[in-house]
Protein backbone atom coordinates (compact mmCIF):
# COMPACT_ATOMS: atom_id res chain seq x y z
CA UNK A 1 0.00 0.00 0.00
CA UNK A 2 1.02 3.55 -0.40
CA UNK A 3 -0.68 5.66 1.29
CA UNK A 4 -0.54 9.43 -0.02
CA UNK A 5 -3.16 11.18 1.47
CA UNK A 6 -1.75 12.52 4.31
CA UNK A 7 -3.39 15.80 3.95
CA UNK A 8 -7.17 13.80 4.51
CA UNK A 9 -5.30 12.26 7.59
CA UNK A 10 -2.00 10.93 8.73
CA UNK A 11 -0.98 7.42 10.82
CA UNK A 12 -1.00 7.61 14.64
CA UNK A 13 2.59 6.97 15.12
CA UNK A 14 3.26 3.97 17.27
CA UNK A 15 5.23 6.45 19.80
CA UNK A 16 1.67 8.62 20.19
CA UNK A 17 -0.88 5.58 20.52
CA UNK A 18 2.20 4.36 23.22
CA UNK A 19 1.74 7.56 25.64
CA UNK A 20 -2.03 7.42 25.24
CA UNK A 21 -2.56 4.01 26.56
CA UNK A 22 -2.26 4.49 30.07
CA UNK A 23 -4.76 6.95 30.23
CA UNK A 24 -7.62 4.56 28.79
CA UNK A 25 -6.62 2.09 31.29
CA UNK A 26 -5.03 3.19 34.39
CA UNK A 27 -4.72 6.72 34.47
CA UNK A 28 -8.67 7.03 33.55
CA UNK A 29 -9.02 9.84 36.09
CA UNK A 30 -11.38 12.89 35.49
CA UNK A 31 -9.12 15.72 35.38
CA UNK A 32 -11.44 17.92 37.35
CA UNK A 33 -11.18 15.50 40.69
CA UNK A 34 -9.00 15.72 43.32
CA UNK A 35 -7.24 12.36 43.97
CA UNK A 36 -3.93 10.84 42.63
CA UNK A 37 -5.00 9.92 39.22
CA UNK A 38 -7.03 12.26 38.46
CA UNK A 39 -4.13 14.64 39.61
CA UNK A 40 -2.12 12.81 36.81
CA UNK A 41 -4.71 13.19 34.30
CA UNK A 42 -4.31 16.71 34.71
CA UNK A 43 -0.77 17.07 34.71
CA UNK A 44 -0.58 14.76 31.47
CA UNK A 45 -2.79 17.95 30.18
CA UNK A 46 -1.09 20.81 31.50
CA UNK A 47 2.40 19.24 29.54
CA UNK A 48 0.63 19.13 26.62
CA UNK A 49 -0.90 22.55 26.54
CA UNK A 50 2.58 23.72 27.33
CA UNK A 51 4.22 21.70 24.71
CA UNK A 52 2.09 23.39 22.34
CA UNK A 53 2.10 26.80 23.51
CA UNK A 54 6.15 26.35 23.53
CA UNK A 55 5.86 25.56 19.42
CA UNK A 56 3.38 29.02 18.97
CA UNK A 57 5.46 31.56 21.63
CA UNK A 58 1.90 31.70 23.11
CA UNK A 59 1.48 31.17 26.79
CA UNK A 60 -0.31 27.65 27.58
CA UNK A 61 -3.43 29.70 28.98
CA UNK A 62 -3.84 30.58 25.53
CA UNK A 63 -4.49 27.32 23.51
CA UNK A 64 -8.11 25.80 24.30
CA UNK A 65 -8.49 22.10 23.13
CA UNK A 66 -11.37 21.10 21.47
CA UNK A 67 -12.39 17.97 19.59
CA UNK A 68 -11.46 18.93 15.72
CA UNK A 69 -10.04 21.78 13.53
CA UNK A 70 -13.62 21.87 12.43
CA UNK A 71 -14.86 23.17 15.84
CA UNK A 72 -11.87 25.55 16.57
CA UNK A 73 -12.43 26.93 13.19
CA UNK A 74 -16.39 27.47 13.94
CA UNK A 75 -15.97 28.95 17.59
CA UNK A 76 -13.11 31.21 16.24
CA UNK A 77 -15.44 32.99 13.89
CA UNK A 78 -18.94 32.64 15.69
CA UNK A 79 -17.79 33.89 18.82
CA UNK A 80 -15.69 36.85 17.35
CA UNK A 81 -18.77 37.92 15.76
CA UNK A 82 -21.01 37.58 18.33
CA UNK A 83 -18.50 39.73 20.89
CA UNK A 84 -17.57 41.96 18.04
CA UNK A 85 -20.48 42.62 16.76
CA UNK A 86 -21.81 45.71 18.48
CA UNK A 87 -18.41 47.06 16.57
CA UNK A 88 -18.95 45.83 13.38
CA UNK A 89 -20.70 43.45 10.98
CA UNK A 90 -18.30 42.52 8.81
CA UNK A 91 -15.46 39.72 8.38
CA UNK A 92 -12.94 39.37 5.47
CA UNK A 93 -12.15 35.26 4.53
CA UNK A 94 -11.21 34.01 1.30
CA UNK A 95 -12.83 31.66 -1.49
CA UNK A 96 -10.27 28.60 -0.76
CA UNK A 97 -10.80 28.29 2.90
CA UNK A 98 -11.79 24.88 4.34
CA UNK A 99 -15.75 24.64 4.36
CA UNK A 100 -15.65 24.55 7.69
CA UNK A 101 -14.77 27.75 7.57
CA UNK A 102 -16.82 29.30 4.65
CA UNK A 103 -20.03 27.08 5.82
CA UNK A 104 -19.92 28.58 8.62
CA UNK A 105 -19.41 32.05 6.94
CA UNK A 106 -22.82 31.53 5.29
CA UNK A 107 -24.05 30.56 8.84
CA UNK A 108 -22.98 33.99 9.94
CA UNK A 109 -24.50 35.72 6.77
CA UNK A 110 -27.66 33.81 6.68
CA UNK A 111 -28.17 34.00 10.11
CA UNK A 112 -26.83 35.84 12.44
CA UNK A 113 -26.62 39.34 9.94
CA UNK A 114 -22.87 39.06 9.55
CA UNK A 115 -21.58 40.66 5.84
CA UNK A 116 -18.71 38.84 4.10
CA UNK A 117 -16.12 39.43 1.77
CA UNK A 118 -14.95 36.26 0.34
CA UNK A 119 -11.20 37.20 -1.27
CA UNK A 120 -10.04 36.02 -4.83
CA UNK A 121 -6.88 34.40 -4.90
CA UNK A 122 -4.36 34.56 -7.55
CA UNK A 123 -3.54 31.89 -10.08
CA UNK A 124 -1.14 30.39 -7.73
CA UNK A 125 -3.66 30.68 -5.01
CA UNK A 126 -2.46 32.88 -3.28
CA UNK A 127 -4.45 36.09 -1.52
CA UNK A 128 -3.38 39.35 -2.68
CA UNK A 129 -2.47 41.73 -0.19
CA UNK A 130 -3.72 45.10 -2.25
CA UNK A 131 -7.37 43.56 -2.26
CA UNK A 132 -7.56 42.36 1.43
CA UNK A 133 -6.83 45.93 2.21
CA UNK A 134 -8.81 47.20 -0.08
CA UNK A 135 -11.55 45.01 1.54
CA UNK A 136 -11.27 46.41 5.33
CA UNK A 137 -14.29 49.12 6.35
CA UNK A 138 -14.74 50.76 9.76
CA UNK A 139 -16.98 47.68 10.44
CA UNK A 140 -14.82 45.19 9.88
CA UNK A 141 -14.19 42.93 13.19
CA UNK A 142 -12.35 40.10 11.70
CA UNK A 143 -9.99 38.62 9.12
CA UNK A 144 -9.74 34.55 8.68
CA UNK A 145 -7.20 33.52 6.22
CA UNK A 146 -5.62 30.15 6.44
CA UNK A 147 -2.42 29.43 7.02
CA UNK A 148 -1.52 26.89 3.93
CA UNK A 149 -4.62 24.88 1.92
CA UNK A 150 -4.85 21.19 1.90
CA UNK A 151 -6.17 20.77 -1.75
CA UNK A 152 -3.13 22.96 -3.83
CA UNK A 153 -1.13 23.34 -0.46
CA UNK A 154 -0.39 27.22 -1.60
CA UNK A 155 1.29 28.82 1.96
CA UNK A 156 -0.47 32.58 2.12
CA UNK A 157 1.91 35.74 3.26
CA UNK A 158 0.31 35.44 6.72
CA UNK A 159 3.16 37.95 8.56
CA UNK A 160 2.23 40.52 5.71
CA UNK A 161 -1.88 39.68 5.89
CA UNK A 162 -0.83 39.79 10.29
CA UNK A 163 0.30 43.35 9.65
CA UNK A 164 -2.53 44.32 7.82
CA UNK A 165 -5.11 43.30 10.65
CA UNK A 166 -2.79 44.85 13.36
CA UNK A 167 -2.04 48.15 11.32
CA UNK A 168 -6.39 48.51 10.96
CA UNK A 169 -6.89 47.01 14.43
CA UNK A 170 -8.57 44.10 13.33
CA UNK A 171 -8.99 40.38 14.67
CA UNK A 172 -6.62 37.82 12.68
CA UNK A 173 -7.58 34.46 12.57
CA UNK A 174 -6.01 31.68 10.98
CA UNK A 175 -7.09 27.84 9.77
CA UNK A 176 -3.11 26.14 10.57
CA UNK A 177 -4.79 22.48 10.33
CA UNK A 178 -2.16 21.74 7.67
CA UNK A 179 1.04 23.84 8.80
CA UNK A 180 1.38 23.33 12.34
CA UNK A 181 3.95 21.57 12.50
CA UNK A 182 4.65 21.38 9.43
CA UNK A 183 5.97 25.43 8.86
CA UNK A 184 7.13 27.08 11.97
CA UNK A 185 4.52 29.57 13.60
CA UNK A 186 5.34 32.50 15.84
CA UNK A 187 1.42 33.83 16.84
CA UNK A 188 3.28 36.97 17.80
CA UNK A 189 5.60 37.26 14.67
CA UNK A 190 2.86 36.93 12.39
CA UNK A 191 -0.10 39.08 14.59
CA UNK A 192 -2.12 35.88 15.04
CA UNK A 193 -5.14 36.46 17.40
CA UNK A 194 -6.73 32.82 17.10
CA UNK A 195 -5.30 29.93 15.32
CA UNK A 196 -7.14 26.28 14.65
CA UNK A 197 -5.40 23.00 14.54
CA UNK A 198 -6.19 19.49 14.78
CA UNK A 199 -4.10 16.33 16.25
CA UNK A 200 -4.94 13.92 13.76
CA UNK A 201 -2.80 15.63 10.24
CA UNK A 202 0.33 15.49 12.43
CA UNK A 203 0.60 11.87 13.17
CA UNK A 204 -1.62 12.65 16.12
CA UNK A 205 -4.75 11.15 17.21
CA UNK A 206 -8.68 12.24 15.62
CA UNK A 207 -11.08 14.06 18.03
CA UNK A 208 -8.79 16.59 19.42
CA UNK A 209 -7.92 19.92 17.92
CA UNK A 210 -7.07 23.25 19.63
CA UNK A 211 -7.95 26.98 18.91
CA UNK A 212 -5.22 29.19 19.98
CA UNK A 213 -6.87 32.86 21.41
CA UNK A 214 -4.81 35.11 22.32
CA UNK A 215 -5.28 36.53 26.11
CA UNK A 216 -7.23 39.78 25.59
CA UNK A 217 -9.16 38.77 22.44
CA UNK A 218 -12.93 38.77 24.05
CA UNK A 219 -14.63 35.76 22.53
CA UNK A 220 -17.53 33.89 24.81
CA UNK A 221 -17.46 29.95 25.73
CA UNK A 222 -18.64 27.55 22.77
CA UNK A 223 -19.70 24.71 25.01
CA UNK A 224 -21.16 25.50 28.42
CA UNK A 225 -21.45 23.20 31.77
CA UNK A 226 -18.33 23.41 33.20
CA UNK A 227 -15.16 24.87 34.38
CA UNK A 228 -12.57 22.94 31.77
CA UNK A 229 -10.22 25.17 29.20
CA UNK A 230 -10.36 28.02 31.58
CA UNK A 231 -14.53 28.18 31.44
CA UNK A 232 -14.63 28.54 27.75
CA UNK A 233 -14.85 24.95 26.42
CA UNK A 234 -16.75 23.03 28.72
CA UNK A 235 -16.56 18.99 28.98
CA UNK A 236 -14.01 16.41 30.54
CA UNK A 237 -10.77 16.62 28.51
CA UNK A 238 -10.01 13.87 26.20
CA UNK A 239 -7.10 12.85 28.51
CA UNK A 240 -5.64 10.35 25.49
CA UNK A 241 -6.42 12.60 23.01
CA UNK A 242 -4.36 15.56 24.56
CA UNK A 243 -1.53 13.59 25.39
CA UNK A 244 -1.21 12.26 22.02
CA UNK A 245 -1.44 15.19 20.67
CA UNK A 246 1.10 16.87 23.13
CA UNK A 247 3.71 13.88 22.13
CA UNK A 248 2.52 14.59 18.09
CA UNK A 249 3.38 17.99 18.38
CA UNK A 250 6.90 17.46 20.02
CA UNK A 251 7.90 14.86 17.15
CA UNK A 252 6.34 16.94 14.37
CA UNK A 253 8.72 19.97 15.82
CA UNK A 254 11.44 18.21 16.25
CA UNK A 255 12.16 16.18 12.99
CA UNK A 256 10.15 19.84 10.86
CA UNK A 257 13.49 20.71 8.94
CA UNK A 258 14.73 17.39 8.45
CA UNK A 259 11.36 16.38 7.28
CA UNK A 260 10.17 18.81 5.31
CA UNK A 261 13.27 18.79 3.58
CA UNK A 262 12.66 15.27 2.53
CA UNK A 263 9.70 15.87 1.28
CA UNK A 264 10.27 18.73 -0.47
CA UNK A 265 13.12 16.95 -2.63
CA UNK A 266 10.82 13.74 -3.24
CA UNK A 267 7.61 16.79 -4.22
CA UNK A 268 10.14 18.05 -6.59
CA UNK A 269 11.64 14.53 -8.26
CA UNK A 270 7.27 13.79 -8.37
CA UNK A 271 6.34 17.10 -10.06
CA UNK A 272 9.41 16.89 -12.54
CA UNK A 273 9.37 13.41 -13.35
CA UNK A 274 4.86 14.12 -14.07
CA UNK A 275 5.68 17.32 -16.17
CA UNK A 276 8.43 15.57 -18.00
CA UNK A 277 6.46 11.99 -18.86
CA UNK A 278 2.87 13.18 -19.01
CA UNK A 279 1.89 15.04 -21.18
CA UNK A 280 -1.17 17.52 -21.02
CA UNK A 281 -0.76 17.93 -17.17
CA UNK A 282 -0.42 20.92 -15.29
CA UNK A 283 0.62 21.44 -11.37
CA UNK A 284 -1.49 23.13 -9.53
CA UNK A 285 -1.15 26.04 -6.38
CA UNK A 286 2.69 27.54 -6.08
CA UNK A 287 5.14 26.45 -7.90
CA UNK A 288 7.18 26.80 -4.53
CA UNK A 289 5.56 28.34 -2.25
CA UNK A 290 3.94 25.31 -1.07
CA UNK A 291 3.44 23.13 1.39
CA UNK A 292 6.43 20.31 1.22
CA UNK A 293 3.99 17.22 1.04
CA UNK A 294 1.66 18.40 -1.28
CA UNK A 295 1.53 17.61 -5.12
CA UNK A 296 -1.72 18.38 -7.08
CA UNK A 297 -1.68 17.76 -10.88
CA UNK A 298 -4.36 17.82 -13.40
CA UNK A 299 -4.19 15.54 -16.05
CA UNK A 300 -6.27 16.96 -18.59
CA UNK A 301 -9.60 15.14 -20.42
CA UNK A 302 -8.96 12.30 -17.59
CA UNK A 303 -11.79 12.01 -14.43
CA UNK A 304 -9.98 12.47 -11.33
CA UNK A 305 -12.23 9.55 -10.03
CA UNK A 306 -11.43 7.49 -12.53
CA UNK A 307 -7.91 7.90 -11.79
CA UNK A 308 -8.27 7.57 -8.07
CA UNK A 309 -10.48 4.08 -8.48
CA UNK A 310 -7.81 3.13 -10.74
CA UNK A 311 -5.13 4.18 -8.19
CA UNK A 312 -6.56 2.47 -5.66
CA UNK A 313 -6.61 -1.39 -7.58
CA UNK A 314 -2.73 -0.67 -7.50
CA UNK A 315 -3.55 -0.10 -3.90
CA UNK A 316 -1.96 3.95 -4.43
CA UNK A 317 -4.23 6.16 -1.93
CA UNK A 318 -5.01 9.94 -3.04
CA UNK A 319 -7.68 12.39 -3.65
CA UNK A 320 -8.96 14.17 -6.18
CA UNK A 321 -10.88 17.89 -6.37
CA UNK A 322 -13.49 16.39 -9.28
CA UNK A 323 -17.17 16.56 -8.27
CA UNK A 324 -17.80 12.95 -8.11
CA UNK A 325 -15.35 12.70 -4.89
CA UNK A 326 -17.56 15.57 -3.25
CA UNK A 327 -20.95 14.20 -3.41
CA UNK A 328 -22.05 16.96 -5.50
CA UNK A 329 -22.02 18.23 -8.94
CA UNK A 330 -19.34 21.30 -8.70
CA UNK A 331 -15.57 20.14 -8.94
CA UNK A 332 -13.73 21.70 -5.89
CA UNK A 333 -14.00 25.35 -4.69
CA UNK A 334 -10.47 25.92 -4.67
CA UNK A 335 -9.45 24.73 -8.07
CA UNK A 336 -12.11 27.26 -8.97
CA UNK A 337 -10.96 29.78 -7.35
CA UNK A 338 -7.94 29.51 -8.94
CA UNK A 339 -9.25 29.78 -12.31
CA UNK A 340 -9.22 26.38 -13.88
CA UNK A 341 -11.92 25.77 -16.16
CA UNK A 342 -14.33 23.22 -15.07
CA UNK A 343 -12.60 20.10 -17.08
CA UNK A 344 -9.64 21.10 -15.54
CA UNK A 345 -10.79 20.95 -11.91
CA UNK A 346 -12.49 17.90 -12.52
CA UNK A 347 -9.00 16.19 -13.72
CA UNK A 348 -7.49 16.60 -10.27
CA UNK A 349 -5.49 14.54 -8.38
CA UNK A 350 -4.05 15.56 -4.86
CA UNK A 351 -0.76 13.47 -3.77
CA UNK A 352 0.37 14.09 -0.08
CA UNK A 353 3.27 12.31 1.14
CA UNK A 354 4.34 11.67 4.80
CA UNK A 355 7.90 10.92 6.72
CA UNK A 356 7.60 7.22 5.39
CA UNK A 357 7.22 8.37 1.97
CA UNK A 358 9.84 6.71 -0.17
CA UNK A 359 11.23 7.81 -3.63
CA UNK A 360 10.55 4.05 -4.50
CA UNK A 361 6.84 5.10 -3.57
CA UNK A 362 7.12 7.98 -5.74
CA UNK A 363 8.01 6.45 -8.88
CA UNK A 364 6.02 3.43 -8.98
CA UNK A 365 3.32 6.07 -8.23
CA UNK A 366 4.15 7.92 -11.26
CA UNK A 367 4.92 4.97 -13.17
CA UNK A 368 1.26 3.77 -12.61
CA UNK A 369 0.12 7.19 -13.45
CA UNK A 370 1.13 7.68 -16.47
CA UNK A 371 -0.46 3.73 -17.79
CA UNK A 372 -3.78 5.02 -16.24
CA UNK A 373 -3.54 8.26 -17.64
CA UNK A 374 -2.77 6.64 -21.25
CA UNK A 375 -5.45 4.33 -20.79
CA UNK A 376 -8.36 6.68 -19.36
CA UNK A 377 -7.42 8.73 -22.51
CA UNK A 378 -8.05 6.29 -25.36
CA UNK A 379 -11.83 6.16 -23.73
CA UNK A 380 -12.00 10.09 -23.82
CA UNK A 381 -14.22 11.76 -26.19
CA UNK A 382 -12.31 14.65 -25.40
CA UNK A 383 -8.82 13.41 -25.77
CA UNK A 384 -10.70 11.83 -29.47
CA UNK A 385 -11.27 15.31 -29.98
CA UNK A 386 -7.90 16.97 -29.18
CA UNK A 387 -6.40 14.33 -31.14
CA UNK A 388 -8.44 14.97 -34.24
CA UNK A 389 -7.96 18.39 -34.05
CA UNK A 390 -11.28 19.44 -33.08
CA UNK A 391 -10.68 20.60 -29.44
CA UNK A 392 -7.64 22.92 -27.70
CA UNK A 393 -5.56 22.12 -25.02
CA UNK A 394 -7.49 23.61 -22.05
CA UNK A 395 -3.43 24.05 -20.43
CA UNK A 396 -1.89 26.77 -21.02
CA UNK B 1 -19.64 2.64 -2.39
CA UNK B 2 -20.05 0.94 -6.04
CA UNK B 3 -21.51 -2.73 -6.77
CA UNK B 4 -19.75 -5.31 -7.78
CA UNK B 5 -21.46 -4.93 -11.26
CA UNK B 6 -20.07 -1.51 -11.86
CA UNK B 7 -16.45 -2.15 -10.51
CA UNK B 8 -16.72 -5.18 -13.15
CA UNK B 9 -17.68 -2.79 -16.05
CA UNK B 10 -15.54 0.21 -14.65
CA UNK B 11 -12.13 -1.77 -14.53
CA UNK B 12 -12.86 -3.78 -17.74
CA UNK B 13 -15.03 -1.90 -19.90
CA UNK B 14 -16.85 -3.50 -22.91
CA UNK B 15 -16.91 -1.87 -25.79
CA UNK B 16 -14.62 1.11 -25.60
CA UNK B 17 -13.64 2.82 -29.02
CA UNK B 18 -14.56 4.26 -32.07
CA UNK B 19 -16.86 2.98 -35.26
CA UNK B 20 -15.57 4.16 -38.65
CA UNK B 21 -18.08 5.55 -40.74
CA UNK B 22 -20.87 5.03 -37.97
CA UNK B 23 -24.43 5.09 -38.42
CA UNK B 24 -25.18 7.14 -35.65
CA UNK B 25 -23.13 9.09 -33.28
CA UNK B 26 -24.15 11.05 -29.73
CA UNK B 27 -22.43 13.27 -27.47
CA UNK B 28 -23.97 13.93 -24.24
CA UNK B 29 -23.03 15.51 -20.63
CA UNK B 30 -21.54 18.99 -20.28
CA UNK B 31 -17.75 19.15 -18.40
CA UNK B 32 -19.36 21.52 -15.76
CA UNK B 33 -20.67 18.19 -14.44
CA UNK B 34 -17.79 16.25 -15.14
CA UNK B 35 -19.52 13.79 -16.87
CA UNK B 36 -19.05 13.65 -21.50
CA UNK B 37 -20.14 10.39 -23.15
CA UNK B 38 -20.17 9.17 -26.77
CA UNK B 39 -21.57 6.99 -28.53
CA UNK B 40 -21.32 5.08 -31.70
CA UNK B 41 -23.92 2.75 -33.46
CA UNK B 42 -23.98 0.53 -36.44
CA UNK B 43 -27.53 -0.19 -37.83
CA UNK B 44 -27.51 -2.28 -40.39
CA UNK B 45 -31.02 -2.53 -42.88
CA UNK B 46 -32.94 -4.28 -41.18
CA UNK B 47 -32.68 -1.17 -37.81
CA UNK B 48 -30.70 -3.58 -35.83
CA UNK B 49 -28.06 -2.62 -33.61
CA UNK B 50 -24.92 -4.06 -35.09
CA UNK B 51 -22.18 -2.50 -32.98
CA UNK B 52 -21.93 -0.06 -30.55
CA UNK B 53 -19.00 1.55 -28.95
CA UNK B 54 -18.95 4.63 -26.53
CA UNK B 55 -16.18 6.79 -25.08
CA UNK B 56 -16.88 8.55 -21.65
CA UNK B 57 -14.96 10.85 -19.49
CA UNK B 58 -16.42 10.55 -16.55
CA UNK B 59 -16.51 8.28 -13.24
CA UNK B 60 -16.39 5.27 -12.31
CA UNK B 61 -20.50 5.19 -12.54
CA UNK B 62 -20.03 6.95 -16.15
CA UNK B 63 -18.02 4.56 -17.72
CA UNK B 64 -19.93 1.46 -16.46
CA UNK B 65 -23.11 2.72 -17.45
CA UNK B 66 -21.79 3.86 -20.63
CA UNK B 67 -19.80 0.18 -21.15
CA UNK B 68 -23.77 -1.61 -19.79
CA UNK B 69 -25.54 0.24 -21.91
CA UNK B 70 -23.80 -0.73 -25.13
CA UNK B 71 -24.45 -4.64 -23.89
CA UNK B 72 -27.84 -3.69 -23.27
CA UNK B 73 -28.25 -2.01 -27.22
CA UNK B 74 -26.37 -4.46 -29.26
CA UNK B 75 -27.83 -6.68 -31.57
CA UNK B 76 -31.21 -5.08 -30.72
CA UNK B 77 -34.03 -3.36 -33.23
CA UNK B 78 -33.65 0.45 -32.70
CA UNK B 79 -37.23 0.64 -30.57
CA UNK B 80 -35.90 -2.11 -28.02
CA UNK B 81 -32.63 0.20 -28.19
CA UNK B 82 -34.67 2.90 -27.45
CA UNK B 83 -36.63 1.28 -24.39
CA UNK B 84 -33.84 0.40 -22.42
CA UNK B 85 -33.79 3.58 -20.24
CA UNK B 86 -31.81 4.57 -16.89
CA UNK B 87 -33.60 2.67 -14.89
CA UNK B 88 -32.56 -0.66 -17.13
CA UNK B 89 -28.99 0.38 -17.05
CA UNK B 90 -28.80 1.08 -12.95
CA UNK B 91 -30.79 -2.33 -12.57
CA UNK B 92 -28.46 -3.90 -14.97
CA UNK B 93 -25.17 -3.18 -12.81
CA UNK B 94 -27.05 -3.56 -9.44
CA UNK B 95 -27.58 -0.12 -8.73
CA UNK B 96 -25.75 3.51 -8.05
CA UNK B 97 -25.29 5.48 -5.23
CA UNK B 98 -27.96 8.42 -5.26
CA UNK B 99 -25.30 11.41 -6.10
CA UNK B 100 -24.67 8.71 -9.47
CA UNK B 101 -27.73 8.37 -10.94
CA UNK B 102 -27.10 11.05 -13.32
CA UNK B 103 -24.58 8.92 -15.11
CA UNK B 104 -27.24 6.51 -15.87
CA UNK B 105 -29.30 8.96 -17.62
CA UNK B 106 -26.68 10.15 -19.50
CA UNK B 107 -25.93 6.80 -20.89
CA UNK B 108 -29.66 6.46 -21.61
CA UNK B 109 -29.37 10.25 -23.40
CA UNK B 110 -26.72 8.71 -25.39
CA UNK B 111 -28.63 6.01 -26.98
CA UNK B 112 -31.10 8.55 -27.89
CA UNK B 113 -28.36 10.70 -29.27
CA UNK B 114 -26.87 8.31 -31.34
CA UNK B 115 -29.73 6.87 -33.18
CA UNK B 116 -31.25 10.81 -33.51
CA UNK B 117 -27.98 10.94 -35.46
CA UNK B 118 -28.95 7.68 -37.06
CA UNK B 119 -32.42 9.07 -38.08
CA UNK B 120 -31.12 12.33 -39.07
CA UNK B 121 -28.79 11.22 -41.34
CA UNK B 122 -31.19 8.74 -43.08
CA UNK B 123 -33.87 10.89 -43.09
CA UNK B 124 -36.06 8.43 -41.33
CA UNK B 125 -38.72 9.38 -38.35
CA UNK B 126 -38.51 6.95 -35.51
CA UNK B 127 -41.65 6.87 -33.16
CA UNK B 128 -41.09 7.95 -30.00
CA UNK B 129 -37.97 9.56 -30.75
CA UNK B 130 -37.40 13.21 -29.25
CA UNK B 131 -34.88 15.26 -29.88
CA UNK B 132 -31.96 14.81 -27.20
CA UNK B 133 -31.04 16.99 -24.49
CA UNK B 134 -27.39 17.14 -25.35
CA UNK B 135 -26.69 18.69 -21.90
CA UNK B 136 -28.44 16.84 -19.42
CA UNK B 137 -26.55 18.68 -16.33
CA UNK B 138 -29.64 19.53 -14.78
CA UNK B 139 -31.05 16.18 -15.38
CA UNK B 140 -30.36 14.62 -12.14
CA UNK B 141 -33.86 15.16 -11.12
CA UNK B 142 -35.47 12.75 -13.45
CA UNK B 143 -33.15 10.39 -12.04
CA UNK B 144 -34.03 10.97 -8.52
Amino acid sequence: MIYLDNAATTKTAPEVVNAMLPYFSELYGNPSSIYTIAKKSKEAITASREIISGVLGAKPEEIYFTASGSEADNWALKAAFEAYKRKGKHIITTKIEHHAILHTCKYLEKERGARITYLDVDENGVVQLEQLEHAITPETILISVMFANNEIGTIQPIKDIGLIARKHDILFHTDAVQAFGRLPISVDEYHIDMLSSSGHKINGPKGIGFLYIRKGVKIQSFVHGGDQERKRRAGTENVPGIVGYGVATKYAVETMRERTQKESKLGNYMIQRINDEVPNCKLNGHPFKRLSNNVNFSFEFVEGESLLIMLNMEGIYASSGSACTSGSLDPSHVLLAIGLPYEIAHSSLRLTFSDETTKEDIDFTVDKIKEIVKKLRTMSPLYEDFVAGKRKSMIQ
Amino acid sequence: MYSKKVMDHFQHPRNVGEIDNASGVGTVGNAKCGDIMRMYLNIDDHGIIRDCKFKTFGCGAAVAASSMATELVKGKTIQEGLAVSNKTVMEALDGLPPVKIHCSLLAEEAIHAAIWDYAKKHHIKIEGLQKPKLDISEGTEKGK
